[in-house]
Order: structure tokens, then C-alpha cells, then sequence
């Protein structure tokens, strides 16, 4: 089988999956939804290794392969074929995707085991998995905004599917409403190049771009931009990241899949899959690279201060994809998509971790209430130090190599781009410290009540309750089970998490400065017309960048140390000294009440505006308009409906004898 | 032979039959003013039929004369029904259709 035909079967056992478990499910038994979607899953993970082989096999300049199923649209100029994109990028993506989600289909067939909608939920998860590689397969624009929307709506119904909470419900209307302006970016994006261009094909768009386009005009910066966008929403970018905290209300797994490994990588592999159009709008790369800085920025210094478990390790995925977005704009594409795959690994895990210590917790998710688990939850504990130290950069972890690549472009493009290199180390302190803050604060200290009890071998199942209202609940359908459960009673968990724990302690030696270049080699392919690909540091600048990480990483990991384990009383000092700062941080920087002032209560106003005001003036007006014109015409011609029988006969008469006259006149 | 005499007799017995309709009001006599303008179009047609060689419009008289007994058929019933409800038999009052 060539290439292509493994492309299609990546797609295919996915959608299988999810339609034979959202079709079939009532005749599935027992928990067999879940290991058929992670079969699903998994089978798509060794096509995609099928389609690695055959693409190795190719001479790197005949890597991009394009194959199309049938013409979808095809008229007046209009070519829309139904393709797909097999190069070393979409391959690269699949891989991460599809072997990531793998691990968590498996994790969440223990995690979600007394669940009512056990089925429902493998159906939705085999599905956004399918968007997602759909997204990243697709051979042109219309395609890719299908596989776009697709998950979009996927991450809709995972965010919302304990559906019966309203805080769920709420938070997937978010994730979906500014979800739905990033799409409507990319729209306008595939709108504007076809309208300068006149094709929707990815390749025949890369090989026109320069062409068509100078360096830095108007409407080349503007589909940057638009692309930008959509990028940024999916992504969670800064100003449209204010959706992804909150989508943590979904089940953990989902949180692992689509929060961190999969979906807001999106918007990185957009950027990168459109270098093209980047390298030549300029302008466009540089906002990238700036959001980015600022993303990773704003993200980490709040998730030095909230206590919910998971959203700060939300917060860190932004901060994180912050980097990838920084370095997809300054062009150190290999660096971040070397990171985009280390951190699919390690966040995937810490969502992973955190799962099992909310199980543990009985749905409490808040840290301060956590502590000492090391000896009740040893596995979690030990799996959640891995998770955070490659989060932490530490030396010789993945996160560690992969981070520094990107700052070290920065470095080596100089001039300006020095800002986004000490951005990055300033973030990196500050994720050292927060990684960390979760660390000591979950494993160390003395150990919580819970934890107490679990060492006695007794598991909490509380009440169930809503972790951020606190309401009661049933756990009927439509809301989490009553059973909470650890990694330590289920192997599944088990072994999900530790080979995404060995991939997060050693996937960076596939690129070691100086010693291996797996990846950068790899995805030349896709790169291959890019000015700023083939420029790399020298090794002994990536190594100098590797030595200040290091040291970076201690020094946050110390910090973290002294405030969060040795001395808890200092946090609280600092926090009481800084009573503004840290309601500001805690209140993540006011975006939400920002975007309410700027953007909800204006809509809302304008709409308040059209009920009372347009609404009965200018629509009513025109309604009542048109009837009355009715009206008037109807009474006029009334007056001929007599009733009269024999006038009616006149009239026939008189019409015909008028007719026979015409017809007489003009014939003679 | 001349066509125009008889086409002259046909048009004056549809005018007949026309004024019968128009000044008339019981509906009894209006249903005999218009048997007589469809048998003048009959003439017409046979006329036209004879002169021009045409067996066509021997046909169409024929057609007129089945639908002209249906017509009957039914406007009379409509005549005796009417007047068996003690309704007025006077077009005049029977305006029901007034818009």
C-alpha cells in the first residue's frame, strides 16, 4: 500500500469506531465501547507508523503526497477535491495525535467506568480524534475548515457531556462561541486567498504564494492575520484564550485529549502547515510570535496563583502553547513542533496524574485542601514529579530540550527577536515554580485527611457534588459517576501513564543539539521552500541556551521549594504583602470581565436595542406597510365583486366583444 | 350557396340570446338565452363546416350539443332545487357572491 491509501485508513478506523459505538451501543456489552474505541485509536496509531515507513522510503523532495478520494465541488473555477496531504508534517501530527489519545482512550476506560454515559462519551472521544486527523490531513483549505469546525463542535460535546451540571453546559457554550470567531477567521482566510489566488489546495497555494505575493503587502498580511485568528482561538491565545480554563469542567481524560495534546496544537500546526504565507506577511509572523510571548506571559504568572488542580495545569498548557505559537511566528518551526509533541507527552500525563489524585479527592480538585499523597498514591506521585519536571524543563527531561530549541532561535535571529528569548526564559522561571507549586504541594507536606485515610486503605466517595458550585447531584445520566477512581486499583491507568511518563522523561533525545536531529531532518519535507527552516543556531549557541535552561529550571524549582514545601508560611507573607497583585492574578488579569464589558453587554445592549426599538419601528412599520397596501388594492377592486349575476355577464360580454373588435382591427 | 346569410342568422340569434341573459332575471329563461347563443355558435360551426369541406366542425357542433344537455341538466336541477327551498328565483336577488 502506498502512503496515501495508510492516509485514508487513519481516518477511516476512527469514524468507525465512533459510529459503531454511537450506532451500536445498545448492543454492545459491558464496557466493550471502551475498548473498542481505544482499538480504534490504536489502529490508526500503526497506520500512521505504515504511513512513516512508506514516506521514509521516498527521496526527502518527493515526500508531499496527495491523493484524492472524489471531486467534492466542481464548477465555474471552483476545483474542490476531497484530499488528502500526506507529508512529514501531517504524518508528524498523526503520530502525536494518534498516539497520545491512545494512551488516554485506554486511561478512560478505567477513569469514566461508572459513568452513565460510558458509551456516549468513547463515541465523542473516537470522534474528535477523527476531526482532529482530519484537520491535520486535509489537502485543502475547505477540507481543513471541515476537520476545523468538526472539532470544534467535538470539543462542545466533551466539555459539556456531564450536560446535566450547568457550569459543564456553560463552559462548552464558551468553548464553542469563540470556537465559532476563530472559525469564522479562517473562513475569511480561505475566502480572501481563493478570491487573490483562485484555488483552495494547499500545495497549489504554497507554490502560487510567493509568486503572486510581495513581501509584506496589504492582503497577504491580511489572511495572515485572519489565519492568525483562527489560530489564536483554537489555540487559546491571547485574547480569545479565556474558553480553555474553563473547559475543565469536562472529565479529566477530555481535559488530557483535547486540552492539552490535540486540539489547541491546532492552531500551532496551522501557522507551521502555512509558513508560506507567513514567511512573505511578515507583519502577520511577528503578531504571532508577539501573542505568543504575551500568551505565555499572562498564562503563567496565573497559574502561580489559582488553586483549582487542573486549571492550573490549563494554564500552563497556554502558557506552553504560547511557546509553540512564539516559535511557529519567529520560525523555529522544527523547535515547535519538537516542543508541541514533548508536551503532548508530559501535559497529557500531568492531566493524567491529576485525574487520579481528583479520584482520589473525591472530585475536590482544589490544591489547598491536597497534600502528602506520596505514600498513599505512590504511583500518582511518582508519575506526577516525572510530569513535572519535563514540565519544569528540568536538564535532561523532554521539555527541557525541546523549550530551549525555541529560545535559542530567537536568540540566533537576534536584533528584536532577544525580546521573545528573554520572554521565554522569564516564562520558563515562572513555569519552573508553578510546576512545582502542584509537585510539592500534592506529593510532599504532611499528609491531607484524605490522603490519611487512603494509606489505611479507606477511598473517599463523597457525596456527589458540583466541584465548582457545590451543588448536590444525582449521578444519573448526564453526570460523573459515583465511583472515583485512583491509578493505583487500575492497570489501564497504569499503563497509560507510564509510557506517556517514559515519553516525557526521553522523547527529547530524538533531538539533542549537536548529537541527533531526528525531527528537524524529518520534516524537511514539509519545509522545503522555507528561508528560515534551514537556518539553525550553532551548536554551541543551543548548547549555551540549554546551560542558562538548566539553570533557569533550578532556580524555579528552588523557589518552588522554599515557598511551597520548606517554608508554606512565606507564600502566604508574600500573598498578604501583595493583597492587589494577587486578587489581579487571581482573577486571571480581569479578561473575562473585559471581554463581558467590551464585547457581551454591548451585543447584549444592541440587541436589547433591536427588540424594543427596531424591532417595533422598522420591521413592525414595514409589516404593517405592506398590509395596508394590501388592504387599500383589495377594496378597490371589492367594488367590481356585485354579486350581481347579469353584471357579470356584461362584463364577459363586453371583454369579449373587446377582444373580437382587437383581434378584427389589427387582422384587417 | 352564400355563407353570409346563415353566419347573419347566427349572429343575430346570439345577440338574441345575449340581451336574454343580460335583461332577463329568472334564472329559467337566462338557461334558454343561452341554449340559443350555443346553438347559434352551432350554426357557425356547421357553416363553416359545409362551405370550407371541413368535417371538424360537425364534430364540434356535436360536442356543443352534449355539453349544452349537461348544462341543462344541472342549471335546471339547480332551478327545481332552488325553488323547492323556497328560494327566490331572481338573479337579481341571489347575490350571495358579493365581495
Amino acid at each position: 500500500m502506498d502512503a496515501t491509501t495508510y492516509g485514508w485508513l487513519i481516518l477511516a478506523f476512527p469514524l468507525a469506531g465512533s459510529m459503531i459505538i454511537a450506532f451500536g451501543w445498545k448492543l454492545l456489552p459491558g464496557r466493550a465501547a471502551g475498548w473498542i474505541g481505544t482499538a480504534a485509536i490504536g489502529l490508526s496509531f500503526l497506520v500512521t507508523l505504515g504511513a512513516l515507513f512508506q514516506i521514509l522510503g521516498l527521496p526527502a523532495e518527493e515526500r508531499q503526497l496527495t491523493d484524492s478520494l472524489y471531486d467534492y465541488a466542481s464548477a465555474g473555477g471552483l476545483d474542490i477535491q476531497m484530499n488528502i496531504l500526506v507529508d512529514p508534517l501531517s504524518v508528524f501530527m498523526c503520530l502525536v495525535v494518534s498516539g497520545i489519545s491512545t494512551m488516554i482512550h485506554l486511561y478512560s476506560i478505567s477513569y469514566v467506568t461508572s459513568d452513565r454515559g460510558f458509551n456516549r462519551f468513547f463515541s465523542y472521544l473516537n470522534f474528535f480524534v477523527f476531526s482532529m486527523l482530519l484537520l491535520v490531513l486535509a489537502g485543502n483549505i475547505v477540507l481543513l475548515i471541515v476537520g476545523w469546525a468538526f472539532v470544534g463542535f467535538a470539543s462542545y460535546a466533551l466539555i459539556s457531556f456531564w450536560y446535566r451540571r450547568t457550569t459543564a453546559t456553560e463552559a462548552g457554550m464558551k468553548a464553542f462561541v469563540i470556537n465559532v470567531v476563530g472559525d469564522i477567521g479562517l473562513v475569511l482566510a480561505a475566502l480572501f486567498i481563493f478570491r487573490e489566488l483562485g484555488t483552495f489546495d494547499l500545495l497549489a497555494i504554497f507554490e502560487q504564494a510567493p509568486e503572486q505575493f510581495s513581501t509584506n503587502e496589504g492582503v497577504v498580511v491580511l489572511i495572515g492575520i485572519l489565519l492568525l485568528v483562527g489560530a489564536f482561538a483554537k489555540s487559546a491565545q491571547v485574547p480569545f484564550h479565556t474558553w480553555l480554563p474553563d473547559a475543565m469542567e469536562g472529565p479529566t481524560p477530555v481535559s488530557a485529549l483535547i486540552h492539552a495534546a490535540t486540539m489547541v496544537t491546532a492552531g500551532v500546526y496551522l501557522i507551521g502547515r502555512f509558513y508560506p504565507i507567513f514567511e512573505i506577511a511578515l507583519t502577520a509572523a511577528d503578531i504571532a510570535a508577539i501573542v505568543g510571548l504575551v500568551t505565555l506571559l499572562i498564562a503563567a504568572t496565573i497559574a502561580l496563583v489559582v488553586t483549582d488542580n487542573k486549571r492550573i495545569i490549563a494554564y500552563s498548557t497556554m502558557s506552553q502553547i504560547g511557546y509553540m505559537i512564539m516559535g511557529v511566528g519567529i520560525g523555529a518551526y522544527s523547535a515547535a513542533f519538537f516542543h508541541l509533541m514533548t508536551h503532548a507527552f508530559f501535559k497529557a500525563l500531568l492531566f493524567m496524574t491529576a485525574g487520579s489524585v481528583i479520584g482520589a479527592m473525591a472530585n475536590r480538585q482544589n490544591i489547598d485542601l491536597m497534600g502528602g499523597f506520596r505514600r498513599s498514591l505512590p504511583f500518582t506521585s511518582a508519575l506526577l514529579i516525572i510530569g513535572c519536571l519535563a514540565l519544569a524543563a528540568f536538564p535532561g527531561t523532554s521539555g527541557f530540550f525541546s523549550k530551549d530549541a525555541i529560545l535559542a532561535f530567537a536568540e540566533y535571529r537576534g536584533g528584536a527577536y532577544w525580546v521573545f528569548a528573554i520572554g521565554g526564559y522569564i516564562g520558563a522561571l515562572m513555569t519552573a515554580i508553578y510546576a512545582f507549586r502542584i509537585g510539592f504541594r500534592i506529593v510532599a507536606g504532611p499528609p491531607c485527611e484524605v490522603a490519611r485515610d487512603l494509606e489505611q486503605g479507606v477511598h473517599h466517595h463523597v457525596e456527589p457534588q458540583n466541584p465548582a458550585t457545590g451543588e448536590a447531584e444525582d449521578t444519573d445520566v448526564g453526570f460523573p459517576g459515583e465511583k472515583h477512581n485512583i491509578a493505583e486499583d487500575n492497570w489501564p491507568m497504569k499503563i497509560a501513564m507510564s509510557v506517556l511518563g517514559i515519553g516525557a522523561l526521553f522523547s527529547g533525545y530524538i533531538q539533542v543539539p549537536g548529537v541527533t536531529d531526528v525531527l528537524h531532518t524529518f520534516l524537511e519535507g514539509s519545509f522545503e521552500d522555507s528561508k528560515l527552516y534551514f537556518e539553525q543556531p550553532t551548536d554551541a549557541a543551543e548548547w549555551r541556551g540549554l546551560a542558562t535552561g538548566a539553570l533557569i529550571s533550578l532556580t524555579g524549582i528552588a523557589i518552588a521549594h522554599h515557598f511551597f514545601l520548606r517554608n508554606r508560611a512565606a507564600a502566604a507573607r508574600l500573598q498578604a504583602r501583595l493583597p492587589g497583585l494577587h486578587t489581579f492574578l487571581a482573577n486571571k488579569w480581569y479578561f473575562d470581565e473585559a471581554i463581558d464589558l467590551l464585547i457581551v453587554r454591548p451585543t447584549l445592549a444592541f440587541g436589547r436595542w433591536c427588540d424594543s426599538t427596531f424591532e417595533r419601528y422598522v420591521v413592525e412599520g414595514l409589516v404593517s406597510g405592506a398590509q395596508g397596501v394590501a388592504k387599500g388594492g383589495n377594496s378597490a377592486v371589492r367594488t367590481a365583486q356585485s354579486g350581481y349575476l347579469r353584471s357579470y355577464a356584461l362584463l364577459l360580454f363586453v371583454g369579449f366583444a373587446g377582444l373580437g373588435l382587437y383581434f378584427l382591427i389589427a387582422g384587417s | 350557396m352564400d355563407m353570409s346569410w346563415y353566419l347573419v342568422l347566427s349572429a343575430l340569434l346570439f345577440a338574441t340570446g345575449a340581451v336574454g341573459v343580460l335583461i332577463r332575471r329568472s334564472p329559467l329563461v337566462i338557461l334558454l338565452c343561452l341554449e340559443l347563443m350555443l346553438n347559434a355558435g352551432n350554426l357557425a360551426l356547421i357553416t363553416f363546416s359545409r362551405t370550407l369541406g371541413d368535417e371538424e366542425g360537425q364534430v364540434f357542433a356535436l360536442i356543443v350539443m352534449v355539453i349544452a344537455a349537461c348544462e341543462v341538466v344541472i342549471g335546471l336541477g339547480i332551478i327545481v332545487a332552488a325553488y323547492r327551498r323556497r328560494i327566490p328565483l331572481n338573479v337579481d336577488e341571489l347575490r350571495a357572491l358579493r365581495g
